[in-house]
């Protein structure tokens, strides 16, 4: 129950104390504390009415005694005391006068994922700060030393303080920059979760809706949410025993079917609101490649567009699969032959199917071959070496 | 909070300009320094002008010249007062040297 409570509130009540403190690291130590205390105390008294606003008093209480000591001390340096433990008083929370605690997760957001810190440094302490992941499990999630992991937030801490990183909704002139990059670190942290580690990709989905529930008029934060949830439906169909299974191979049984309704209801919303942005347009994809029949032409229309915004030679390759789909393989390998992407294994492989469905083996095995040695994922090489196989 | 602008220039960069584009270089750079916000600043002479002056063992070695051949190299400060992060990074991108292949690193003053 107590880690349910964690999850739920962590992000709220870390950002009120961040908020409220100016200081990342006091806020993080201060927040640790409160829900220590909670955890010992609420089995035994129960639950407070409000439970993040009890944690934020005891946060902030817990905090301001540290300051005090240390002031103390600082003063009584010689004496040597050794003040006792102070009693938190924290039982008149739930009074009807206890204070309403705002919702600073926005500001917090975009503090962590502020473009004066590395992208790296965005997305760990956005996982701790907002998702109250423990520095261990993002160093694993990113299979980095936990002790690295550690200096990397702490050094990230230090930056955001001292550089004086404002805690802060940006302003609307800086606002559409901004939010890009929160919507960039959140993708990422998708991304990385996609690959099979759940947790993230579960963290990623719950960072989006947050943001979607505090920027409710934002498209592109319901475009990036749409293409979370339209991707995730379908984890549980992406492989089978270990090997990857291809979209129009995949097992629509194990589809999440709550999960893409949620997502064309985001998508839906994002198109009411004129969103015709990177997240939108993927969503937009995302939706019309897992209809029964699929209007390639209309998603290779899509991609172009996408192409257009993002200038992405990746995006380009994904129209090119479309329009073989459409049924132009040979007009699909004239716009792969003329990126320039060589080190890209899906290249290889997409030259690779296009050259089989024109009946050209030769030059298709040699491009699966490319693939091959470009591809570090075993699931992925299995499946190439069984095209190749079947040539 | 305080922070220093540290102007770097790409090397060449002032003498391809006209003295059209000088001179207005040179007024975007006196709007600067006249902004409310500015506490301080100063522009060096060129770098042709440099001594480095290093000690080992106890003596002082003097070269003339920058310490390292690079392509930027750095002209010039200001130290502005501002709210936070955000305000001295829309200041820094008002420097004309960081949008002529120069750049402008922000650090913030130890304060005492």
């Amino acid at each position: 129950m107590i880690d349910q409570v964690f999850r739920e509130h962590w992000g709220r009540v870390l950002a009120s104390l961040v908020g409220y403190l100016g200081d990342f690291e006091l806020a993080e130590e201060a927040a640790q504390e409160a829900f220590a205390i909670a955890a010992e105390r609420w089995p035994r008294d129960g639950m407070p009415t409000n439970p993040p606003a009890w944690l934020v008093v005891t946060g902030r209480n817990r905090a301001l005694d540290h300051i005090r000591r240390e002031r103390t001390l600082a003063a009584k340096v010689s004496l040597l005391t050794n003040p006792e433990a102070v009693e938190d008083d924290v039982d008149d929370v739930d009074e009807p006068q206890s204070p309403s605690i705002p919702d600073e997760r926005l500001e917090l957001l975009f503090c962590c994922c502020h473009p004066a810190l590395a992208t790296e440094a965005q997305v760990a302490l956005t996982l701790r700060a907002l998702g109250g992941l423990t520095t261990e499990e993002i160093a694993r999630a990113f299979l980095v030393a936990p002790e690295a992991m550690k200096r990397r937030l702490s050094r990230a801490r230090n930056k955001i303080k001292l550089a004086g990183i404002p805690f802060s909704v940006p302003p609307d002139r800086l606002l559409p920059e901004r939010l890009a990059a929160v919507l960039a670190v959140v993708y990422l942290i998708f991304n990385e979760g996609y690959g099979g580690r759940e947790q993230l990709a579960d963290e990623a989905i719950s960072l989006g809706c947050v943001l979607a529930q505090l920027l409710p008029d934002e498209a592109e934060v319901q475009g990036l949410v749409a293409l979370m949830a339209l991707h995730d439906g379908r984890r549980r169909a992406r492989f089978a025993g270990g090997e990857l299974v291809l979209l129009a191979d995949q097992d629509r049984s194990l589809w999440d079917p709550r999960r893409i309704a949620e997502g064309r209801a985001r998508l839906d919303r994002a198109l009411a609101l004129h969103g015709r942005g990177q997240y939108v347009l993927q969503a937009a994809i995302a939706a019309l490649q897992i209809e029964d029949h699929p209007d390639w032409p209309q998603i290779a229309a899509l991609y172009r567009e996408l192409a257009l915004r993002t200038g992405s030679p990746v995006v380009e390759l994904n129209r090119a699969v479309a329009i073989a789909e459409a049924g132009h393989p040979a007009g699909a390998l004239a716009i792969v032959d003329a990126l320039s992407l060589d080190q890209y294994p899906y290249l290889h492989s997409t030259r690779a199917e296009l050259l089989r469905r024109l009946e050209r083996p030769d030059e298709a095995a040699t491009a699966y071959r490319r693939a091959l040695e470009l591809t570090p994922g075993e699931p992925e090489r299995r499946f190439l070496a069984r095209r190749l196989a079947d040539l | 909070m305080k922070y220093a602008l540290l102007i770097y220039e790409a090397d060449n960069a002032m003498e391809a300009l006209s003295d059209a584009e000088r001179q207005a270089a040179h007024a975007e750079y006196t709007a600067l320094g006249a902004e409310p916000s500015c506490v301080g600043g100063a522009q060096l002479q060129s770098v042709t002008t440099a001594t480095t002056v290093q000690v080992r063992d106890g003596r002082a070695l003097t070269t003339d010249g920058p310490f390292a051949d690079t392509k930027e190299v750095f002209g010039g400060y200001y130290v502005f007062d501002v709210d936070d992060l955000d305000r001295a990074i829309e200041l820094a991108a008002r420097v004309p040297a960081a949008r002529s292949g120069g750049s402008v690193e922000i650090r913030p003053l130890v304060e005492r």
